[in-house]
């Protein structure tokens, strides 16, 4: 950085004028005096200057330039001006005097084009986009373009000069966090101006601090899908954080006032959202969506529109879009992604970027899809239509190619909801039904197996159909799935298999946990471990459930708990009190089977994330030998674990000690003054003998009965 | 353990006291009368009536003789601790927040708030062997430190005064001159106003409760931070054990936000610390709302612990709190 304002021989030179050995000097301690930075822009700094710099170039980025207008004569410029201003004054607010036709001094008559000043950029750009094209008449269709963008395509030199290329770098190693040698986890916590990642140390029962830095995102930190990069959001754009010791900047993305983020899940591209109040209340807000490629920081398309476009049908609303609005498939490669609009989805590929087959997917009446996890294949669901006449509709859809996989026809159906198993081997779609009254709705599943023979598809309906499902989760690449259901206060947890019955599959009930204090399902994300978790109304209850064994590990509670998050390999499980409460913020760290570790209280405390893992390079037949041969592997960590336990007590010990020695040396001391001043303080207390201090002497309580005469009264007994 | 409930008190409760036998305990509360229990079965004996305000702190002499009252109707009131009656009463421009005795009861400290245009004052009295001689001439006032001053107690040899409150800073006064000698660090000192203060028998060591979620313990003479015991909750009230190497914390969340919500929500346990180790060993639940007073009979077998919720609980140790390992 110090290069940029002078070169390192010049500096030696002037090191060598003013008789300073630069080796003697500690540069990380020299301290500049508060607000002056010798011109030295602190990396933070470059930010704000980078980013903000095209508005301020300038400062015309709020005038356009209105070409091809007609030519007219001193008498009709009036009327010409009265024209244009009428345009404009739709789009925006024109600055007062900010309409200039210029005159050809020669002639007197206009030289067919006009600028016009709006009182802000957006609406200057607006009135770009609305009006570019615009046909006054047959010989006069206008042509807009901003003041700055013909300033900067004059400014284009007129010969090419090769790009310069780079000198290979080496770059950080992103996933060395893997190579842990106690194979820890990392996560990353928010709280108050701190962000802070720690490993989760559960042998010492400790989180062990990686990194922290304040301010270091102006609203919340998101990991990447496999964990490669940690990523924050300002103001300015969104930047991306990841390395082998420290967290370095990998890539910044600028976009103002960035919203949200959204990676596609297999890291190669980020999303980024915001959206820009109207200056006309009437009008709806501007939205900007970019796509960035990750691996080099380009941008490779983005979308701009009223928010208006990327809303469906009903819920449109000022804030009406549901994030993400892309989603992304075709499995870990991003090949796809899309999002609804009205009538249509529109299924755009990552090779190019524009639309598959060059056109959306026209689907009429659509209202929600989702993409399996694993294969490009969609799930669509068409509401009811038509007062009944026209049935509700589930169909999965192959892409590339549109073809229909499976369709399936839904009756009286008010609301539809689609669940996919994290292989993409099952899809539930959970369908609320009306009743034939109309005035209440039951709910049942459909199940789709997707990757059976012309996917067949199974009914299920709960024991007890009016019950309403309070949360449904899929065991994580496996083959089960857990409901809560109820009514009541309390309410049941049941668990399904979709493998029971032999060679043709059956879905059927393992078993039903009755009155249970749960609303939220979490499972492990190896699956056969789930937390029955009651949240909000239940104050934090915490149930550790075993699902191959069906039975109860442990139960707990972590009170006032809002969040639960599983760590990526399933052996811990974090509860956390986030800042919606003002009380018990913090986490606490629990072991699978439901054992409390730590607990770390953080006042203001916004979010806990454990860092995601790519998955696992062993193949499915290594991992079952390993699970089979778990007590060789396990023995050489058990031992680990015992010297690391040992080590902790003996620490412990040490430390008392140390703490209870200094304690005693406090004591001699304060003993020794207390002697010493014995004189003088019963001096004080004008010789008194009983020094002080009570403890010595005891006092007793006696019970004293004192008798007393009330009246007397003489009555004579016959 | 099976607390002793004691309700005599309408209001909150603000200050408890054992005297130097520890077969009495005084009790303060924002009620305006004092009132003196047996310490060990919570039997009430009487009541101090004269204030006309909050009371907010009290002391009682050596011989259990003197009680001296600090209250909010601006006043400090000298009474006779057998027969209730008021001796004198030391009049102020604004509310009297902390009194506390000299060795040989021959001085009191008074804390005044800052109120109406009036700074924070710490004020010396002399208290006359004889009432009828009684004066009201301050022996030394001390004027300086910002807000409130929450807590001023006499150091060993009434050589200095230690006064700590809203400024979150522990000062250590000249008792003659009223010269400042010590500040505590800002850095490793607490953060936020310092509700409470208690002194160890011997006034070798003290423990302070903040706002800021701790109790600090500090040498007396040096001022050097000797423990910290972190909590979850703000800390309103702090006491020493005379006998173990106990201390007891308690607080809770402030009384404006104190809610509809689960009483657990509150946090309104008095917490056992060990005073070296800092190692939470228990804690003693049962009041309904922050607490605001704790004081360990001198013998160091019983404790006692004032509500927001107006009720005192007296608390005998089972035979099992004395043999705790750590």
């Amino acid at each position: 950085m110090a290069a940029a304002a002078l070169s390192m021989p010049e500096i030696e030179n002037k090191a060598m004028n003013l008789g300073i050995d630069l080796s003697t000097i500690d540069f990380d301690n020299i301290v500049l005096p508060p607000g002056d930075d010798f011109g030295i822009n602190s990396d933070d700094e470059d930010i704000l200057h980078e980013e903000e710099a095209p508005e301020f170039e300038t400062g015309y980025g709020n005038v356009i330039v209105v070409d091809n207008l007609p030519v007219v004569s001193p008498e009709k410029f009036a009327k010409l001006e009265g024209v244009i201003r009428k345009i404009y004054s739709q789009t925006g607010v024109i600055k007062e005097g900010g309409l200039w036709m210029p005159v050809n001094p020669d002639t007197n008559m206009t030289l067919g084009y006009c600028f016009i000043e709006f009182n802000t950029a957006q609406e200057a750009k607006e009135a770009k986009e609305k009006t570019d094209g615009y046909k006054l008449d047959k010989s006069h269709i206008f042509v807009v373009d901003m003041f700055d963008d013909i300033d900067r395509y004059m400014n284009v030199p007129d010969e090419w000069t090769p790009a310069e290329i780079k000198p290979y770098e080496a770059g950080d190693h992103l996933q060395h966090w893997l190579t842990d040698e106690k194979a820890r986890d990392q996560f990353v916590i928010r709280a108050g101006t701190v962000t802070e990642i720690f490993w989760n140390d559960a042998r010492q029962v400790r989180p062990d601090p990686v990194y922290q830095r304040q301010y270091w995102t102006d609203s919340f930190v998101q990991w990447s899908p496999l964990g490669t990069y940690l990523a924050t959001v300002h103001r300015q754009g969104a930047a991306v954080w990841g390395g082998k010791s420290t967290f370095n900047r990998i890539h910044r993305f600028p976009h103002n006032q960035v919203k949200h983020i959204d990676f596609s899940p297999g890291e190669r591209f980020l999303v980024t959202y915001s959206s820009q109040e109207p200056s006309n209340p009437r009008d709806t807000h501007r939205v900007v969506l970019n796509i960035f490629d990750l691996g080099t920081g380009k941008l490779m398309r983005d979308f701009r529109g009223s928010v208006d476009d990327f809303t469906t049908g009903g819920s449109g609303g000022l804030s009406g879009i549901s994030w993400p609005i892309f989603k992304w498939g075709g499995g870990k490669e991003d090949k796809y992604f899309a999002r609804i609009g009205k009538n249509a989805i529109y299924v755009y590929e990552t090779e190019t970027f524009i639309l598959v087959d060059k056109k959306s997917y026209k689907v009429d009446n659509v209202v929600d899809f989702s993409w399996s996890p694993t294969d490009s294949i969609l799930a669509l669901f068409v509401p009811e239509l038509g007062g009944g006449n026209q049935p509700a509709r589930v169909s999965l859809v192959q892409m590339p190619g549109k073809v229909e996989l499976r369709q399936k026809n839904l009756f009286s159906v008010s609301d539809c909801k689609m669940y996919w198993q994290s292989n993409g081997e099952y899809l539930a779609v959970k369908v609320d039904r009306y009743t034939k009254t109309k005035k209440s709705t039951y709910t049942g599943f459909e199940l789709f197996r997707i990757k059976e023979r012309d996917i067949p598809i199974e009914v299920l309906e709960l024991d007890n159909k009016n019950d309403k499902i309070i949360a449904f989760a899929w065991e994580p690449k496996g083959h089960r799935f857990a409901v809560i259901h109820g009514d009541g206060p309390r309410p049941d947890v049941s668990f399904y298999s979709m493998k029971t019955g032999g060679i043709t599959a059956r879905v059927s009930k393992l078993t039903t946990l009755k009155a249970k204090q749960a609303n939220a399902l979490y499972w492990s994300p190896a699956g056969r471990f789930i937390v029955l978790a009651g949240l909000k109304g239940f104050n934090g209850q915490l149930e550790f459930y075993n699902v191959d064994d069906l039975e109860t590990m442990a139960t707990g509670e972590h009170f006032m708990c809002t969040d639960i998050e599983w760590d990526p390999t399933g052996r811990y499980v974090a509860t956390a009190v986030t800042s919606v409460h003002e009380m018990e913020n913090g986490f606490h760290i629990w072991s699978f089977n439901g054992k409390l570790l730590y607990r770390i209280p953080k006042d203001h405390f916004f979010q806990f994330q454990w860092r995601p893992r790519p998955p696992s390079l062993l193949s499915p037949e290594k991992e079952e030998e390993i699970s089979r041969n778990l007590r060789k592997y396990s023995k050489k960590y058990e031992a680990e674990d015992q010297d690391v336990s040992l080590a902790l007590s003996e620490q412990d010990r040490k430390k008392r000690r140390s703490l209870q020695e200094e304690w005693e040396t406090w004591t001699a001391r304060w003993k020794q003054y207390h002697e010493e001043e014995r004189e003088l303080r019963l001096q004080l207390r004008d010789g008194e003998a009983s020094d002080d201090e009570g403890s010595q002497e005891q006092y007793e309580a006696k019970e004293v009965e004192a008798e007393e005469v009330l009246d007397v009264h003489e009555e004579i007994v016959d | 353990m099976r607390p002793i409930l004691m309700k005599g008190h309408e209001r909150p409760l603000t200050f408890l006291k054992y005297n130097r036998e520890g077969d009495l305990l005084l009790s303060c509360a924002k009620d305006h009368t004092p009132t003196v229990w047996f310490a060990d079965d919570g039997q009430r004996l009487g009541t101090y009536r004269g204030h006309n305000g909050a009371v907010w702190c009290c002391d009682v002499s050596h011989d259990s003789t003197r009680l001296v009252t600090g209250s909010a109707d601006q006043s400090v009131k000298l009474w006779d601790v057998q027969t209730g009656t008021q001796l004198y009463s030391f009049n102020f421009n604004s509310p009297a927040r902390s009194v506390d005795f000299s060795v040989g009861d021959k001085l009191v400290i008074i804390t005044t708030d800052p109120f109406m245009g009036n700074p924070s004052t710490i004020q010396v009295k002399r208290i006359a062997e004889d009432p009828e001689d009684q004066t009201s001439d301050s022996v030394l006032t001390i004027k300086g430190p910002q807000g409130r001053i929450n807590r001023a107690v006499w150091g060993p040899l009434n050589k200095t005064i230690i006064s700590a409150g809203e400024d979150s800073i522990i000062r250590i006064w000249d008792s003659e001159t009223g010269r400042l000698l010590k500040e505590s660090d800002k850095e490793s000192g607490h953060q936020k106003t310092i509700s409470s203060l208690c002194m160890f028998t011997d006034k070798s060591h003290f423990l302070t409760g903040s706002a800021d979620k701790s109790a600090k313990l500090w040498d007396t003479r040096s001022l050097t931070l000797l423990k910290t015991y972190q909590m979850d909750r703000p800390v309103n009230a702090v006491a020493i054990s005379p006998l173990l190497d106990h201390v007891v914390i308690g607080g809770g969340q402030e009384a404006v936000n104190v809610t509809m919500t689960d009483r657990r929500a509150g946090k309104f346990e008095a917490k056992f610390y060990h005073k070296i180790l800092q190692d939470e060993i228990g804690g003693v639940k049962g009041h309904f709302g922050p607490i605001n007073a704790l004081a360990f009979n001198p013998d160091g077998r019983s404790f006692s612990s004032g509500g927001e919720d107006g009720y005192v609980r007296l608390h005998h140790f089972d035979p099992d709190y004395f043999s705790i390992r750590m």
